[in-house]
């Protein structure tokens, strides 16, 4: 469905990504992972039509460049950095997006519903929790019901419960059969969504592996920030520490690194010592 | 490019610009000023000069070159920086749309708005003139009307170009006003400066001062109502005796060009700008 084919993009003497070749299957769901500054960004947006690049991107066999509008028009997106025009209501701006995007008016009341925004809809954007404006931004997305879904880290400014209502939003759109390419640094989030990770570095694919493979391959562990009662602090690391986790004290917490696998074994590890846990926050 | 994408857009920027505080003052400036000069071209219409519309169109001459200029030259100024600045020109170039098909209905809207704006200046004036009895015909009136339209649709092209060429709205107004500033004052004032001190010959003269779209209108407006351009001196009646009846297709051809270059300019480097 997607196809990058040798993919350089620079800015002046800079290579942001070089030599891409990355294949999205149909209905697939393929993450692009990385640290800052990694290439992910700039690949959406060559895909997307705002950058010019070397190399070829084609979308449904649409070349993203000699045909850029057709390309879009199978495409979805949902950016990062949500940039909505603030004094427009809900409605009217899926609406403006619809016109655009050649969607049907009735399109949009199932979209609105869909995302969970019917009783947000005469709203002005700007009085929108962020939250709420991701979900928009899925929307608008969805509005013209494309067969693709692009998103450039789409949970990255969410507070825990809109990160995981989002999520839950997007694997049923990945359910319905969309093809999906997401940039994440998120480990849950490329479990919870993602079939296949590419691991980009400085502008270069580095390895694509199974979203399963990703954290055992890397090695990397997840951090449990658990709040508990004052009094019960030195009681859980002791109990922690003794069940062989990583576990060290934070404030008015403790926190726990994990195998992204295993973020529930300090919870139950607790509860079996008859610590309760205030609260608790995965990073 | 299609007609319905192209119209979502000018429609959007219509319905902003409506909502522009700063739009709004200068629609309400524009209004009142109007209606003062309206009133006071009644009250002496009977001692000389023109009369009724023509003379109230002669009076606005003046304010149209001040006020239009500034309208258009900073709502054109902020069109593409404001977006870029916000991050929603990005999100908009993600759509299904075309980079011409956005510039053109930036450009449709604004455009709209700004006949809107002169529109209920001049009507609401045209109005009073009408209730209050104004001698004459309004014709100079009308033509005056269409010609602060164009003179709009120049400044608002230089805009854009402003617009294409900056990131940030602050920047993209400040060059905007200094560019209303030269237009208006330096150049009137550096062309008689450059005149007397190099004493060009009256020909260089006029075309100097025909390079200024502001010239351009006051001109062509003062020929509309005056039927001819001797009381601008000697650059003025070497028009008339040069030029005589093809003024007025010069005129026009200049503020097309004026209306047309800079907004090609524009759009080629919209077209072109890749740092979205």
């Amino acid at each position: 469905m997607i196809e990058f084919t040798d993919l350089t993009k620079r800015y002046g003497k800079f290579t942001a990504v070089e030599h891409l070749t990355l294949h999205v299957p149909a209905q697939g769901a393929v993450a692009l992972w990385g640290v800052n500054g990694a290439g992910k960004t700039t690949v959406i947006k060559c895909l997307i039509g705002l950058l010019r690049y070397a190399g070829r991107i084609t979308v449904d066999g649409c070349d993203v460049q000699r045909q850029g509008r057709a390309a879009r028009q199978r495409i979805g997106y949902v950016p990062q950095e949500l940039a909505f025009y603030k004094e427009m209501t809900t409605y009217d701006m899926a609406e403006f997006y619809a016109r655009l995007k050649g969607a049907p008016a009735a399109r949009i009341e199932p979209v609105l519903e869909q995302v969970g925004l019917s009783e947000h809809q005469d709203k002005p954007v700007g009085a929108l929790s962020g939250g709420m404006k991701q979900r928009l931004a899925l929307g608008l997305a969805l509005l013209a019901d494309p067969p693709v879904l692009v998103m450039d880290e789409p949970t990255s400014n969410l507070d825990t419960a809109a990160r995981s209502q989002l999520l839950q939003l997007l694997v049923q759109v990945k359910q319905a059969g969309k093809t999906i390419l997401f940039t994440s640094h998120r480990i849950e989030e490329i479990e919870a969504l993602a079939d296949e990770v590419a691991v980009m570095e400085r502008g270069r694919l580095q390895f694509r592996c199974p979203a399963a493979e990703l954290a055992p391959r890397l090695g990397l562990r997840t951090q449990v920030k658990f709040i508990l009662p004052g009094h019960q602090l030195e009681q859980a690391l002791a109990v922690l520490q003794r069940e062989g986790l990583a576990a060290r004290r934070n404030g008015v917490g403790v926190i726990v690194e994990v195998a992204p696998g295993e973020k529930a074994r300090p919870i139950h590890t607790l509860r079996r010592a008859d610590i309760e846990v205030s609260d608790f926050e995965v990073e | 490019m299609t007609a319905k994408v192209i119209w979502a857009l000018a429609q959007k920027e219509l319905r902003d610009a409506l909502h522009n505080r700063w739009f709004l003052l200068y629609t309400l400036a524009f209004i009142g000023l109007a209606l003062a000069l309206s009133y006071m071209s009644l009250a002496g219409a009977g001692i000389a000069g023109f009369a009724g519309f023509g003379r109230t169109a002669a009076s606005l001459i003046n304010l149209v070159l001040l006020i239009i200029p500034l309208m258009a030259l900073t709502i054109g100024a902020q069109s593409l920086a404001h977006e870029q600045e916000q991050g929603t020109l990005a999100y908009l170039l993600a759509q299904p749309v075309t980079r011409v098909e956005v510039f053109a209905g930036k450009y449709l809207g604004l455009a709209l708005s700004l006949l809107a704006s002169l529109g209920l200046g001049f009507g609401i004036a045209g109005v009073v003139l009408a209730l209050a009895n104004g001698a004459g015909s309004p014709a100079a009136y009308v033509s005056l009307v269409g010609r602060t339209f164009l003179l709009s649709l120049t400044m608002l092209s230089v805009g854009f170009l402003v617009s294409a060429f900056t990131k940030r709205a602050g920047v993209a107004i400040g060059i905007g006003l200094f560019l209303w500033l030269a237009f208006v004052f330096l150049g009137d004032l550096g062309l008689m400066g450059t005149a007397i001190t190099l004493r060009l010959p009256v020909e260089q003269l006029l075309w100097l001062s025909l390079l200024n779209p502001l010239q351009v209108f006051k001109m062509a407006a003062i020929l509309d109502i005056n039927a001819t351009l001797d009381l601008l001196g000697p650059a003025g009646i070497y028009a008339m005796q040069e030029y005589g009846a093809q003024l007025r297709g010069l005129f026009l051809m200049l503020t097309v060009a004026w209306i047309v270059a800079p907004a090609l300019a524009a759009y080629v480097r919209f077209h072109i700008r890749g740092d979205l």
